[in-house]
């Protein structure tokens, strides 16, 4: 019990201190997830909603290999990433390994199929619903993802703070393929990983108060800037 | 000038769905001006029809033969829903959908909405969520919406079901304009008051085939017995 209070103290005093390891392991932590979050929208969103609209000969092997996918062990997708990017992988000559970068690849392809899945399942009752009326007014396929993304926007916005979610708080591929290097690729859940280890459980809590809170507040952002959960909102 | 997309030559048309056959086989020509009301009870086949005739329902035999290439009629006829799809957006991007689709200037967009906001009695509401609007509300803006980007043609499926006298009465006038404008109206209704209101002419649909054909005037002389019980409100 003594170790969870100690805990609440020291991530009380490193953010009242404003510790400059605490804040330059948290912004890698940001900087990562946050550049993962973007790359994975970038794909899963048209993707998801592509697949809603979209009728095709596999389609259901698709969803079900995605949904598959979600469930994706980050310790494997760390592995192979690992294995693409070392000296001798194809990828080797692009000297990634150990940096940010390959720790956002990571993420990338962990949280990818997590956002798609969500916004597949939030289109797919969106287009039952605008399916005739679009399909009525000739509209082309790309007019029909683009009308569904904007108008399906708020829920896109849950998909995405899972995806987030799940990247900001995944250990086990980064720590692989970033090898959790002090002031290089050093973020925070390697970094309690690391604590934990050395049995520095204060400074371990103390980081993952910190983890927590950032999430919180990331989510209350979201949902402020966005305005969901107003009456008079959809 | 651009070709008349009338008339409409409907030949032998069916439609089964799992091999059952809703519709047919029907045919009949569709005069290039006129309100045509689609009349019958209910599972008679008119919405099927309606939505064939509109090019949204796969026909499993026969041809719908417009005046026009079928890329360009397609192009020139809208359709509203019996219960009208609400886009979730505001009133007045609910009204600039289809110019956006058809990929019109923004500016002419926009005048047109307020003109179209201003005739549905919506212009203080064009900011609203168009899915907050009253449910005479939403079937105005529907209407208006597939009135925006002037169609030769405006099928309606029970535009006024549900609705009470004042949005009945509403709507009733927008569609006298529209076709005072010559835009052909293919309409269903249920209700007799409003058939005998505003047809032109009409098509009475029976299991899944048309029954009795012709001009409004007709409705007070029925020539088959089943029109004849159904205009008395029999159930038929």
């Amino acid at each position: 019990m003594t170790e969870i209070w100690d805990g609440v103290r020291a991530a009380f005093w490193l953010v009242v201190q404003l510790d400059a390891d605490l804040i330059d392991i948290t912004l890698r932590s940001l900087h990562v997830s946050l550049t993962a979050l973007v790359i994975a929208c970038v794909i899963a969103l048209p993707a998801g909603t592509w697949l809603a609209v979209r009728r095709f000969r596999f389609r259901r092997a698709a969803i079900a290999t995605l949904n598959a996918f979600m469930g994706l062990p980050p310790v494997v997708v760390g592995l192979i990433v690992y294995l693409l990017l070392s000296r001798n992988g194809p990828f080797g000559v692009l000297g990634l390994l150990f940096t940010p970068t390959a720790m956002i690849i990571a993420q990338v392809i962990i949280i990818t199929p997590l956002i798609m899945s969500i916004t597949h399942q939030a289109m797919r009752e969106l287009w039952a619903e605008y399916h005739d009326l679009l399909i009525s007014l000739n509209t082309t396929r790309t007019q029909r993802i683009r009308t569904l993304l904007w108008d399906g926007r708020r829920a896109l916005l849950t998909a995405a703070l899972a995806g987030f979610g799940r990247a900001i708080g995944e250990v086990g591929a980064i720590i692989i393929v970033g090898g959790n290097i002090d002031q290089v690729t050093r973020v925070l859940t390697t970094a309690i990983a690391l604590e934990t280890s050395k049995g520095d459980f204060a400074l371990a809590l103390g980081l993952g108060f910190v983890l927590i809170g950032l999430s919180l507040m990331v989510n209350y952002l979201t949902h402020s800037l966005s305005q969901t959960e107003r009456s008079g909102r959809w | 000038m651009v070709d008349n997309l009338l008339p409409l030559r409907v030949d032998d048309l069916v439609v089964s769905r799992r091999g059952k056959r809703l519709l047919g086989p029907v045919s009949h020509t569709f005069a290039p001006q006129g309100l045509t009301l689609v009349i019958g009870p209910n599972g008679a086949g008119k919405t099927t029809f309606l939505k064939a005739l509109h090019g949204i329902e796969r026909i499993s035999g026969g041809t719908l033969t417009w005046n026009t290439p079928p890329e360009d009629a397609r192009q020139r006829q809208s359709y509203v829903f019996q219960s009208p799809t609400m886009l979730r957006r505001s009133v007045r991007d609910n009204l600039a959908y289809p110019l956006w689709v058809a990929g019109v200037d923004k500016a002419l967009i926009r005048t047109r909405c307020d003109r179209w906001g201003a005739r549905i009695n919506l212009s203080d509401a064009m900011d609203r969520p168009a899915p907050l609007l009253s449910g005479g509300e939403r079937q105005k803006l529907a209407i208006a919406r597939a009135l925006i980007s002037d169609p030769d043609v405006l099928f309606l499926d029970e535009p006024c079901a549900n609705l009470d006298g004042q949005a009945t009465a509403d709507i009733e006038r927008m569609l006298t304009e529209t076709q005072a404008t010559g835009t052909r109206v293919i309409m269903t209704s249920h209700n007799l008051g409003q058939i005998r209101r505003l047809a032109t002419d009409f098509l009475f649909v029976l299991s899944g085939h048309i029954h009795e054909v012709g001009p409004a005037a007709q409705l007070h002389t029925p020539a088959t017995p089943e029109l004849a019980a159904f205009l008395q409100g029999d159930l038929l």
